[in-house]
């Protein structure tokens, strides 16, 4: 088991490692000084200048060696837009909103979306199945910015218990968490539910009701824990589809998270802040996918011998 | 009967799908009485796995239905009891081992786990105490280091020795019946014989009475005491393993025998295989279901059911060949 | 004992009755049904599923529209009415005009067009590459199968909106930089299941008898491995489809996808945020009621496809 650990841990920084490099070598084959963007003085003296601040005067490889050696110690650099203020102090100040936002998502997506797929699964065919179904997709169906404009515009606006706009309290936090976790959500409920109905039909699913067990602890203890497997399996992509749909809600509801900078670092050319909040959302996601790896190995027993076949 | 532990009379079965109903088992009557061993016998498909699962109560309902009839334990019917009586039936009276020991046991849990959660389920135990109960089980069914072995995964066994734990995880609490359900048929020949007689071990050390299900006759020979013939869903004949054997009277009973090897007859008598297949059981047919595939069939056998004859206190055949009018042909 | 209990009058039976019967066998084996042939069984199955085919049908309805919906009025997507500035739904405009007085009604279908041209193309892009990577993975097998896995584990890492900003920038913006990068990681799912299919396909045993008979690779290929794994691939591509069109939707509202004046469902709705909550609901209200028609209509039909194809997932 460590040592699968470890060798997964090892995959894990390699990944990161290969998805900077990229994101360096890309940025700097794009056309175009950004020095440009921003509006520097005509000097040749103050370009030089500013060139040096941003490193921008090394060779490349240098350029990536000590962006490395930055990154490694997770430090971004000056941002180009703002000058006066680091890409750390920005994301700083951007990310407990958004570490917050992202918790309550992908907390609330869970344990309603497994709520759900379990309900419908032991009503199947009955209406409680259809209606959760119908749901689910209409879920999925229904983007997420096109939910958080209409929350605004009939929810916010009519009921004083959600504020429409800024962030601070609790109450700030249902409306996006609501926008943002009902896609993953309606996937983890269809998910569940058809995991569930394929487990509950198991050989040992019988077995155990022969030993005399309750039907609520077979539900439990047997069905449950295998049904929840592959639901596990697909955290990894539902972070990653969160941590994207977190752009455009925090933008929507005017949230002062780290993905209104991405978004103003995109048109802004803001090389360090675009590299710095790809590489945190990167990792974010590898490390995610890392624990998913890890979570897997303990619930399912079976996995320690795949590893041993490696 | 004196002495009867279970006794099933008139039961019937339905499963109602898209098509229709299908008459899984239709008015099947045996008894087993304490510690001996009843032996249901015949196709996939004939209803002998439904009937087993019946006494449990495990058919899915829906869509699956007890029609009618009585399942009497110590002459308290199962048929007619509550979900939560039942429970207390299913593994404390009865015990019960499936077909695929492979798919039976669940891959998450431990084996530990897995065994004592039913003792601890009808019985006030202490964890430890289900634990010493398991280990000495695992003994019993011939697994070596059974302390070692509790900590271990399903996926950690063998085929044999997944069965093996089958079986110890039916005698947890003791049970009166066992109900085997095509116990050897997904095994290895020669683990399919040592199975065989870990049962007949345990019967003789434990006293528990067992319902074997099987297709296969060479197991019955080995271990039944009595053997119920099933066909289309209905008992066609009923005897002792001798009588079955030696004098078999219905059609389809010889018919089996004749498809198999045997090492006591001639054996260069070809194996002679029955000609066509099961009816089908959405519109069972007027009259005896074997009339199609029988080499002996008369007119009458398609017009009417076939009666029951006794043929001694512990054999009787559903035939219309048993009649006084007919000349036997065999 | 139980069994002679259910004993009637032998008597009452005529003796005519009990002779052999002649012929007996002429009726063995008459209660075989008629065989489908699995797509005209699947395409039975889903023309029973009667939410799939109200997809199907919203599906074919939204394209015609696409194609012929701009020209139902006389204005263009682009042409602009100062005077006719937020003005409602009225028989003029039947879905009423934006802030720059332009047609919403030529402007919706015309995002349908932007919309269901992306997520077609990206859905057959996606599907050759994920057919040939997938296959070509999972038959190699070893070495090849584990080079290949592992780049697409480093390229599941990387943010597609990252590979999207990098395209916009590099390409500059417009419809074909979005088709790219949305395939450009899209496909790694359409892999993955191929893989896995022909992973397990492989060693099927009548894949096995095929290569005993002395088939060759490019016959089990097209023979046994191809339309065995076309269900879930069929199914996948369908998804696909609303993905893709929700990702322009996307993109677009973050203002990275195609550039004004064209007119795309995303842009109408990023338009819109800026008069939320002024009362011209119509803004919102179309673009939002068409995207999520369109996506609702694939996912349903997918779901509907998926149940057909796949008689082990029906429930």
């Amino acid at each position: 088991m460590l040592k699968y650990i470890f060798k997964r841990f090892l995959w894990m920084i390699l990944t990161i490692w290969i998805i900077v490099t990229l994101t360096f070598f890309l940025m700097h084959a794009i056309p175009g000084d950004p020095l440009d963007v921003a509006d520097v003085g005509s000097s040749d003296a103050a370009s030089a200048n500013l060139a040096a601040y941003y490193n921008l005067d090394q060779s490349l490889p240098m350029q990536y060696v000590t962006y490395l050696k930055n990154v490694a110690t997770f430090d971004f650099g000056p941002s180009m837009t703002s000058r006066s203020r680091t890409v750390n102090d920005m994301l700083e100040s951007g990310f407990p909103a958004s570490l917050q936002l992202g918790l309550a998502t992908l907390f609330f997506s869970v344990i309603s979306g497994v709520a759900l797929g379990v309900f419908a699964a032991l009503r199947h065919n009955r209406m409680i199945d259809y209606v959760t179904m119908i749901l689910a997709v209409i879920g999925i169906s229904i983007p997420n910015f096109i939910q958080s404009m209409l929350f605004i515009n009939y929810i916010a606006v009519n009921i004083e218990f959600f504020p429409i706009a800024r962030w601070g309290t609790y109450r700030h936090v249902i409306l996006p968490a609501i926008a943002l976790a009902s896609g993953p959500m309606a996937i983890i409920a269809r998910l569940t539910r058809s995991n569930m109905l394929e487990v509950l039909t198991q050989d040992y699913i019988r077995t155990a009701k022969a030993k005399g067990l309750s039907a609520r602890k077979i539900v439990v203890k047997h069905a449950l824990r295998n049904a929840l497997l592959p639901v596990v399996t697909i955290m990894g992509a539902l972070t990653a589809a969160v941590l994207t749909g977190s752009f455009v809600v925090e933008r929507i509801f005017a949230i002062p998270g780290i993905g209104q900078y991405f978004v103003s670092s995109i048109s802004n050319r803001d090389y360090p802040m675009i590299m710095a909040t790809t590489v945190i959302y990167s990792s974010i996601l590898v490390v995610m996918m890392f624990i998913v790896d890890i979570l897997y190995g303990f619930i399912d027993p079976r996995i320690k011998l795949h590893a041993k076949e490696d | 009967m004196s002495g009867t532990l279970l006794e099933i009379n008139d039961l019937a079965v339905s499963f109602s799908t898209q098509g229709g109903e299908v008459q899984a088992v239709r008015g099947v009557s045996f008894a087993v009485g304490p510690g001996e061993t009843v032996a249901i016998v015949g196709e996939s498909g004939c209803g002998k796995s439904v009937t087993a699962q019946s006494i449990m109560r495990l058919i899915p309902e829906p869509p699956g239905r007890i029609k009618h009839g009585s399942i009497h334990l110590h002459g308290k019917d199962l048929a007619s009891l509550t979900e939560k009586q039942m429970r207390n039936v299913r593994g404390k009276q009865i015990g019960m081992i499936f077909q695929d020991p492979m798919t039976s046991l669940n891959p998450t849990l431990t084996v530990g786990d897995q065994l004592t959660e039913g003792i601890l389920t009808h019985e006030k135990m202490s964890q430890r105490e289900a634990n010493k109960e398991a280990i000495e089980l695992l003994h019993l069914v011939g697994i070596a280091n059974p302390d070692e072995r509790l900590k271990q995964y399903p996926h950690q066994f063998s085929g044999g020795m997944r069965q093996r734990l089958m079986i110890a995880m039916a005698l947890m609490c003791k049970p009166e019946l066992l109900i085997a359900d095509e116990p050897t048929t997904a095994l290895d020949v020669t683990i399919q014989a040592q199975i065989i007689d870990l049962f007949k071990e345990i019967q003789e050390k434990t006293g528990v009475a067992i319902i074997i299900i099987t297709h296969d006759l060479g197991v019955v020979a080995q271990i039944a005491d009595r053997i119920n013939v099933m066909y289309a869903g209905e008992i066609v004949e009923y005897g002792t393993v001798k009588e079955i054997f030696y004098q078999p009277e219905h059609p389809y009973t010889r018919g089996l025998l004749t498809s198999v090897p045997r090492l006591d007859g001639d054996r260069s008598q070809p194996l002679i295989p029955i000609v066509g297949t099961p009816p089908d059981l959405f519109a069972p047919p007027v009259g005896c279901a074997f009339t199609s595939r029988c080499k002996y069939a008369m007119k009458v056998c398609q017009a009417h059911d076939p009666e029951v004859t006794e043929l001694s206190e512990q054999h009787y055949t559903k035939c219309w060949l048993q009649d006084d009018r007919v000349e036997k042909p065999y | 004992m139980a069994l002679t209990q259910n004993r009637t009058n032998k008597q009452k039976i005529d003796d005519s009755l009990f002779v052999p019967l002649d012929k007996h066998s002429a009726e063995l084996d008459v209660m075989v049904r008629p065989s489908l042939g699995f797509w005209q069984d699947a395409w039975k199955r889903l023309l029973k599923n009667k939410l799939a085919v109200s997809g199907l049908f919203l599906i074919v309805l939204l394209t015609i529209m696409a194609i012929i919906g701009p020209w139902l009025t006389p204005y263009t997507y682009s042409e602009q009415t100062l005077s006719n500035q937020n003005m409602g739904p009225s028989s003029e405009h039947w879905f009423g005009t934006d802030n720059l007085g332009r047609d919403m009604f030529t402007r919706t279908w015309y995002g349908a067009r932007i919309s269901l041209f992306i997520g077609f193309s990206a859905a057959l892009i996606e599907f050759i590459i994920g057919v040939i990577y997938g296959g070509i993975s999972g038959y190699k097998g070893g070495r090849t199968d584990n080079i290949l896995m592992r780049i697409i584990d480093i390229l599941y890492g990387l943010p597609y909106l990252l590979v999207v900003i990098l395209l916009m920038v590099v390409m500059g913006p417009g419809l074909f930089t979005i088709i790219i990068a949305l395939t450009l990681t899209g496909w790694i799912g359409m892999a993955r299941i191929v893989r896995g299919q022909v992973l397990q396909l492989k060693t099927n045993e009548y894949v096995l008898a095929s290569k005993v008979l002395g088939a060759n690779t490019s016959r089990i290929i097209r023979k046994h491995l191809l339309p065995n794994t076309m269900g879930p691939v069929i199914v996948s591509m369908t998804l696909t489809v609303p993905g893709a069109i929700f990702a322009e939707a996307f993109l677009s509202f973050l203002g990275l996808g195609v550039s004004a004046p064209i007119a795309s469902w995303g842009s109408m709705a990023n338009d819109a945020l800026g008069v939320l909550n002024t009362g011209y609901w119509w803004r919102l209200f179309f673009p939002a009621f068409f995207i999520s028609l369109t996506m609702l209509a694939f996912n349903v039909f997918g779901d509907g496809l998926r149940d057909a194809l796949d008689p082990k997932l029906r429930r």
